[in-house]
């Protein structure tokens, strides 16, 4: 697999990434050299192998359906630029 | 098989294919993967974790419970329940989606295909496939008329735990889509995964619409999102399928896209902002476990479910005698059906009858008498002023010949009012039937003697004055004699010459 700088762009575009046109470029060679490399690994044949999914071997670790958080509104506004009557304020989204 | 229901444009008739994705908020009291309360109506901000509110460094903790629901959701509809399943982060950008992904089920759902039987007044009764259900978190909610400069977001919900039940492209009508919600809400509330509430938005549907023409492949479809009633799916649906065979007629391609529903206006429209949104890039969370299950926690699940609304309607037909009719209005919704039940218990020991025998009556006193009153007063059957034991004795007063018809329908309007029990009540103002043949023969015998001109007229053949006589002796015991008895013992008296 392999990326051209259109895809780059627009990758960009949808992680909300700021880039200058003079970045696509060395951008596009260095991910596709990581794709190489992915593509190098994937020649290896793991037919016989279970897939992994966690390093950790723990499955049910769950929690009980307990309130044991929340009440906490000026915390949870602290860091917000604008906040109005318990509310976070943004830049007003039209739909 | 009922007429089908199809679109009629300028070059001939168009079917209309339909597939829902249900999102419904499970039942728990605290969110899918944080500690915060998910009660609705809370101050804004004032049930968010930081885990929510996706400040940096925090951890999401799976809730055992939204587990347990979406599984014994996926039971209920005769679902496959994969005991391997993995969440994914779902990525795009919106002011309330604090950490810029949802965290959902993409590849791996914890359920897979199952099945719901429906039923249309006009179309009988029909299977609709389920495809899958995932569990995933809901956003928080903005606010866009507070300010007419800012948008408030309040990430009360922020977190709280949906199961998307996605059906197949089984539908085919706005009726069948209504009954598909319908039913799904039935048995969501039956079994107390989700309170099926659409005002509140505890369940919502994204419909997705496409028009084809008899025997064609699917066409292209557009989705239409967070519609909140079912009124409003089947108003969006056909207007949304008229526009796509006006669009096709003209020659014109339909563009897949999301669409949102104005029901002040009644129609959809594109919701343009949204286009590169379609990429979410999925991959596998990193910051959860798999989500394993094994066969003893399925089987728990399963025990804990009660009998399903489809199974309990089968059971008062097949068991209890009932009309089609009579069991669907009883196990609409499980208060309903619990209500009947108890009562039904009541009225069999009562009467020492099984319960077969009494059912029909109970079932027609409950959906006559009880839900025209409880209509009139704007209240649930849960809050009944009158309680299934209390109908019970009531019934059982009926079938003892203790009170007449005229004599029960009073006695029940006064036991609206006082929630007082029936027999109490009957005892305290004497509203008794009487069938005692001495007090009601002496009550005869002062009609006859009072209306000596009319009886005279009646035994020279004027048979039809019997009724004349049947009204002066009811109205001489306060409409409480025993009507049977009076015709009995009337008959006697007057053919006595």
């Amino acid at each position: 697999m392999a990326v051209d700088e259109s895809m780059v762009a627009r990758v960009a575009g949808l992680a909300r990434l700021q880039l200058a046109a003079a970045e696509v470029e060395p951008l596009t060679r260095e991910l596709n050299n990581i794709l190489g490399w992915i593509d190098q690994l994937q020649a290896v044949d793991t037919g016989t192998v279970e897939p992994m999914t966690a390093v950790i071997p723990l499955t049910r670790e769950w929690r009980k359906d307990e309130v044991t958080d929340g009440d906490i509104q000026q915390d949870v506004l602290a860091n917000a630029p604008q906040s109005a009557h318990g509310f976070f304020a943004v830049p007003k989204v039209i739909e | 098989m009922a007429e089908t229901y199809t679109i009629e444009g300028r070059t001939g008739p168009w079917e209309v294919v339909l597939g829902l994705e249900v999102h419904a908020q499970v039942i728990s009291k605290s969110k899918l993967f944080s500690g915060a309360s998910t009660t609705f109506g809370g101050e804004p901000n004032s049930q968010v974790s930081l885990v929510d509110a996706a400040m940096p460094g925090m951890l999401p903790v799976l809730n055992g419970e939204c587990v347990r629901q979406a599984v014994r959701t996926g039971l209920a509809l005769g679902a496959k329940i994969n005991l391997w399943s993995r969440f994914d982060r779902k990525n795009y950008f919106y002011a309330d989606l604090p950490q810029g992904y949802q965290i959902s089920q993409f590849q791996h759902p914890i359920v897979g295909e199952g099945k719901l039987e429906i039923e249309t007044e006009e179309g009988g009764p029909r299977t609709v496939g389920i495809e899958r259900i995932h569990l995933e978190q809901d956003a928080g909610k903005s606010i866009h008329d507070l300010s007419p400069s800012a948008s408030y977001v309040d990430l009360n919900r922020s977190g709280v735990a949906l199961m998307e039940i996605v059906s197949k492209p089984d539908m085919r009508s706005p009726a069948e889509a209504g009954a598909y919600v319908t039913a799904l809400r039935q048995i969501v509330r039956a079994i107390g995964s989700c309170d099926g509430n659409m005002q509140e938005g505890s369940m919502r549907a994204d419909v997705n619409v496409s028009v084809r023409k008899a025997g064609e492949p699917f066409g292209t479809r557009c989705e239409i999102k967070n519609v909140n009633s079912i009124r409003f799916i089947q108003q969006a649906i056909a207007y949304e399928a008229r526009r796509q065979v006006e669009i096709l007629e003209d020659g014109g391609s339909i563009h897949q896209e999301t669409r949102l529903f104005d029901p002040d206006r009644g129609e959809t429209r594109s919701l343009r902002s949204k286009e590169d949104a379609h990429d979410y890039r999925y991959f596998p969370e990193p910051d959860l476990l798999p989500l394993e299950l094994t066969a003893e926690f399925v089987e728990e699940c399963r025990r804990s479910l009660p009998e399903l609304p489809g199974a309990r309607r089968a059971r008062y037909e097949a068991e209890l005698g009932l009309t089609p009719y009579l069991a669907g209005v009883l196990t609409a919704d499980q208060d309903s059906a619990d209500w009947f039940e108890a009562l039904l218990a009541d009225t069999a020991k009562r009467q020492g009858k099984p319960p077969r025998d009494v059912a029909e009556r109970a079932a027609n006193w409950m959906t006559g008498e009880l839900f025209g009153a409880l209509n009139k007063l704007g209240v649930e059957v849960a809050d009944s002023p009158v309680s299934p034991a209390q109908g019970g004795e009531l019934l059982a007063l009926l079938a003892d010949g203790t009170l007449s018809g005229p004599l029960a329908k009073q006695l029940f309007e006064i036991m609206l009012e006082t929630r007082e029990d029936p027999g109490a009540i009957a005892e305290a103002r004497g509203l008794k039937q009487v069938s005692d043949t001495g007090a009601l023969e002496t009550a005869i015998a002062q009609v006859m003697a009072a209306n000596a001109d009319k009886l005279a007229e009646y035994r020279s053949g004027k048979d039809k004055l019997f009724g004349f006589f049947v009204g002066q002796v009811m109205k001489a015991s306060g409409g409480k004699a025993n009507p049977a008895v009076v015709n009995d013992l009337l008959k006697k008296a007057l053919n006595q010459a």
